[in-house]
């Protein structure tokens, strides 16, 4: 993996924010800024949907994006494609070197056929995104499409397999996304209890915008 | 053994159909190396839909076949792979869109080339959804069906061709009432540089208890967990 620093400093942004584990954030981007998602304490996975703001029915679309960098994986110089085939965002520092692309988010109702029926109360990415959506106006149910993950890693193996690992991101780790057209973020800094993707114990991750 | 419904979908065509509760979908490819890019909705309320992430997660599977569930956003099981003689079904892909299309086959108008014209997934699979009232925000994705990608260490995709054999057949079972939005155009990823889709074979018949749904609710907890839910969340 090819890890690509950033020589961007954190008293120069424009905006910061820190989500709390386990709270959604959404907020919007400009055309031509950057975005860094900083892993504060390592291993918390920081799902992500991205949106065209001036038309939110163009989205990060997970088959074409993976299908046209002929890669499963996410890092730096990756392009995120939409729906309508247009570049989004293109990622241009990593320090974590891999993404998810196709894990996806967890929900009470996948939760209770992943573990346990009785899994079905504790909270979920699915649950934040809607919240976020519903109080912003601009998305709906519909909206929650195939996420990123960033910072988890999900293996495919030749045989077609897929296995979750973790151990690749760490305290400090972030990676960074050009903005190429104004877009709305929508994040669920993932509160999973069930899973050793963040090591049962989900944490802050920090936004920070550069213009 | 009473078939409902028979279709031949032509190469480059689309359609779409309700399997009811206890019916069979079966698609084959007939002449050999089809792709069929498949999407699914709960046919009572069509916001619950195909989510490959969780039926991808849920069974630890980045390929599918017989034995696997295809679940809902809702941790539902839309439909169950009880026959496949294929063996590799992709979950890569996606499909192409009109532009796309163009740029990998060239020009192919309908004013030229009248019903032989060049279609795409993107646009089949929308007009067929937009007649159920389904819009481009329903459209996260697909599978593609008789399709083999593969990936490497480094996450490098290959296509193989020819994967599906001719007569290649997968039954797919639904354990409540689906919407099956369907078309059939070469893989995205297939470098056969002509335009040359193949057509699929589709019928549908009751079958309750068909052989091959025990191996779909045994082969991974989960499974028997997304089908006990279709009784806990119904809608």
């Amino acid at each position: 993996m090819t890890l690509t620093t950033s020589d961007k400093q954190p008293a120069d942004a424009v905006y910061r924010h820190i989500i709390p584990a386990g709270e959604p954030f959404l907020f919007e981007v400009k055309k031509g800024q950057t975005l860094r998602l900083h892993d504060l304490e390592g291993n918390q996975a920081v799902d992500t949907l991205f949106y065209r703001a001036a038309s939110p029915r163009e989205r990060y679309d997970a088959q074409r994006t993976l299908r046209r960098q002929n890669n499963a994986y996410l890092t730096s110089g990756s392009v995120l494609y939409s729906n309508l085939g247009n570049p989004l965002l293109t990622i241009v520092a990593d320090t974590c070197g891999r993404h998810d692309t196709l894990g996806g988010a967890c929900a009470q109702e996948s939760n209770t056929v992943r573990y346990s029926a009785d899994t079905r109360y504790m909270h979920s990415c699915r649950d934040n995104f809607l919240c976020a959506c519903l109080h912003d106006g601009r998305l709906n149910k519909r909206d929650i499409t195939a996420n990123i993950n960033f910072f988890m890693n999900v293996p495919v193996t030749p045989e077609g397999g897929l296995t979750f690992e973790d151990g690749i991101s760490a305290a400090g780790k972030y990676v960074e996304l050009r903005a190429e057209c104004d877009v709305i973020v929508l994040i669920s800094n993932c509160p999973q209890l069930n899973n050793p993707c963040n090591g049962w114990n989900p944490t802050a991750a920090e936004v920070l915008v550069w213009n | 053994m009473t078939h409902h419904y028979e279709e031949t979908l032509p190469g480059g065509g689309h359609t779409s159909l309700v399997i009811k509760k206890g019916q069979i979908l079966r698609l084959t490819d007939s002449d050999g190396g089809a792709n069929v890019s498949l999407m699914l909705f709960n046919a009572h309320e069509k916001s619950e839909r195909l989510n490959l992430p969780d039926t991808l997660k849920g069974q630890h599977t980045a390929r599918l076949g017989a034995g696997h569930c295809l679940y809902s956003d809702m941790g539902r099981v839309l439909a169950a792979i009880v026959t496949d003689t294929c063996g590799w079904h992709d979950s890569f892909g996606g499909v192409l869109n009109a532009a796309e299309v163009a740029e990998k086959y060239g020009k192919g108008r309908y004013q030229e080339l009248r019903n032989g014209f060049h279609r795409n997934g993107m646009d089949n699979l929308l007009v067929e959804m937009g007649k159920w009232n389904l819009m481009l925000e329903d459209l996260p994705m697909v599978l593609n069906l008789f399709s083999k990608v593969t990936v490497d260490e480094k996450g490098r995709f290959t296509f193989h061709s020819q994967h599906s054999a001719p007569g290649s057949m997968v039954e797919l079972y639904a354990p409540m009432d689906v919407l099956a939005v369907l078309t059939a155009l070469p893989h995205p990823m297939d470098p056969e540089p002509e335009y040359s889709p193949r057509p699929v074979e589709l019928s549908l018949r009751e079958a309750s208890d068909p052989q091959g749904l025990t191996l779909c609710k045994t082969s991974r907890p989960e499974n028997l967990r997304a089908f006990q839910n279709i009784e806990r969340f119904a809608v």
